[in-house]
């Protein structure tokens, strides 16, 4: 418990150091409203339900994008390593698509598909697709011949070494690769919902700001970069559990 | 004269078989995008989208071509470039520095440590519009945006780095009388200096789409600007040029890192592996 306490101990400074600069007035209070008030804010927009509802329709497009991402991209992944014609085919254009900088393709899946879920959902997913692809890619390549080779010798089918051993054996990266598409949904989810959206999270930034109550908009940036944050630590759990077989590696 | 003496005796059906293999692996390893491209090109000149969903690769070639004549195309991607670039190399110092301090100094890390494990994973392009209500909508926003989104890659791998350089490196170097300084500069950074570069090859990307993101939100010049400009008037030929543009400029961003890496890290056994890009 101190050791915890000890451990974020910056944190709480760094929140005090908030408070103070507001409350003194170092700062302007507009620019940097007292932490306090963002707490109170923060409280109001859970009651009156606006954050809630903004919340449930963020969260809509970041399952949707990153659940499509992840069955698309593993079944690629692993189709890549897996025959050889698939990954003729498809290598270069993730090589090509890799680089792009995913955030350049919010004004086309807005042109696709318009203001609402459909292109938060669409950016999402193609953003999301490369890292979990690469990741199935590189963990199944990796998976051991001899594993396979003495699969195959004891008579399993190709599909039975396909999903008894290349896919736990390319899990530990594909995970990662999925752990990376988890922090891009966020990224991609808040930048689409700035630029352009009627309703999520970084619509209601975006709106409280330009109304001038900007404790109620700093609440709602730290609820955004929490739920980043507790989504990962959520994640890493997970995957903890799912990989406890490998524990003794 | 040195692939002489490679080539086999049996002489000259070899070779005409191997370059043969060699064209026909070339020509499979672009096909697709070749179909792709045509796909593209077919799908919009027959109607099947109209030229506001998808206007032809032909069409967004010419406005490209056009926008590199008026000159457009070196001012915006010369300030996205310039933002994306600013950015990356204050990442680059300060997160190095950082990380540094923080495996060397107890009270740096003990302050850094928490700020960095929560920092990290959190969307900080969330604090955009914080930025924006800060430093304005010019130039110093757009860079401080970057260095917050890019700099953790660049701490997180530093420290990280000089925590794996072996135990024995430093003792004989230490053993042998190497001062602090020395043992920093000559053994434990060179040591550190593949897992940081693998840091930095993180960052960099990252860079470039904050750069863009700020851009389209905050407009003014720059290929992000330029793109959402074109998207409010409905000028989708000039938003997907700006795709292919950005796209290249990420391309080729990218390869350089790889050949920077190559470069620096010549001496490094890994220099002889394939490079992961």
């Amino acid at each position: 418990m101190t050791k915890t306490l000890i451990r974020y101990l910056p944190l709480l400074l760094l929140a005090l150091v908030w408070e103070m600069a507001a409350r003194f007035e170092w700062v302007s209070t507009t620019a940097l409203p007292p932490l306090s008030d963002v707490v109170r804010a923060w409280i109001e927009l859970m009651l009156d339900g606006e954050l809630l509802r903004n919340s449930a329709s963020s969260l809509y497009r970041i399952a949707g994008g990153l659940g499509l991402a992840i069955v698309v991209g593993t079944i690629l992944g692993i189709g890549m390593a897996w025959w050889k014609p698939v990954n003729v085919l498809l290598a270069p254009i993730v090589e090509v698509f890799y680089p792009v900088p995913k955030s350049a393709l919010i004004p086309v899946t807005v042109i696709w598909l318009g203001f609402g879920d459909g292109s938060k959902i669409l950016l999402i997913f193609l953003g999301c697709m490369v890292p979990v692809t690469i990741g199935a890619f590189n963990g199944a390549r990796a998976s051991e011949q001899v594993m396979v080779w003495s699969a195959r010798s004891m008579g399993a089918s190709k599909l039975r070494v396909l999903w008894d051993v290349v896919m736990p054996g390319a899990m530990p990266e594909l995970l990662n690769g999925i752990r990376t598409a988890l922090a891009l949904s966020f990224i991609l989810l808040v930048s689409s919902e700035l630029i352009v959206a009627q309703k999520g999270f970084g619509y209601l930034i975006g709106s409280l700001g330009a109304g001038g109550s900007y404790d109620a908009m700093y609440a709602v940036v730290l609820t955004v970069a929490f739920l980043g944050f507790a989504a990962d630590r959520a994640y890493l759990e997970i995957v903890r559990r799912t990989l406890a077989w490998r524990s003794v590696a | 004269m040195n692939s002489d003496m490679q080539t086999p005796r049996n002489g000259v059906p070899e070779m005409l078989g191997r370059l043969a293999w060699t064209i026909v692996w070339g020509f499979a390893r672009i096909f697709s995008i070749v179909a792709l491209l045509a796909a593209w090109e077919i799908l919009a000149r027959t109607g099947t989208f109209t030229p506001f969903q998808l206007p032809a690769l032909s069409a967004v070639l010419e406005r490209i071509w056009s926008d590199a004549v008026s000159g457009d195309l070196a001012i915006n991607a010369g300030l996205t470039l310039y933002r994306a670039l600013t950015g990356f190399a204050i990442c680059a110092v300060l997160g190095i520095a950082i990380g540094m301090a923080m495996s060397r100094n107890v009270v740096a890390n003990w302050f850094f440590d928490p700020i960095v494990s929560v920092g990290f994973p959190m969307p900080k392009i969330a604090f955009l519009p914080v930025v924006i209500l800060w430093l304005g909508v010019y130039d110093t926003a757009k860079i401080t945006m970057i260095v917050v989104d890019a700099i953790f890659p660049v701490i997180a791998a530093t420290v990280i780095a000089i925590q794996g350089v072996e135990r024995e490196l430093i003792w004989s170097a230490r053993n042998m009388g190497a001062s602090k300084r020395e043992l920093l500069h000559q053994v434990i950074l060179p040591a550190a200096s593949p897992q940081i570069m693998t840091g930095l090859q993180v960052a960099l990307p990252l860079s470039l789409i904050v750069a863009v993101v700020a851009e389209m939100l905050m407009g003014g010049y720059g290929l992000g600007g330029a793109m959402i400009t074109a998207a409010q008037f409905a000028n989708s030929t000039s938003v997907f040029a700006g795709i292919v543009e950005i796209a290249v400029i990420g391309y080729v961003l990218i390869k350089i890192m790889v050949l920077i890496r190559r470069r620096l890290l010549i001496w490094h056994p890994e220099a002889n592996a394939p490079a992961t890009a």
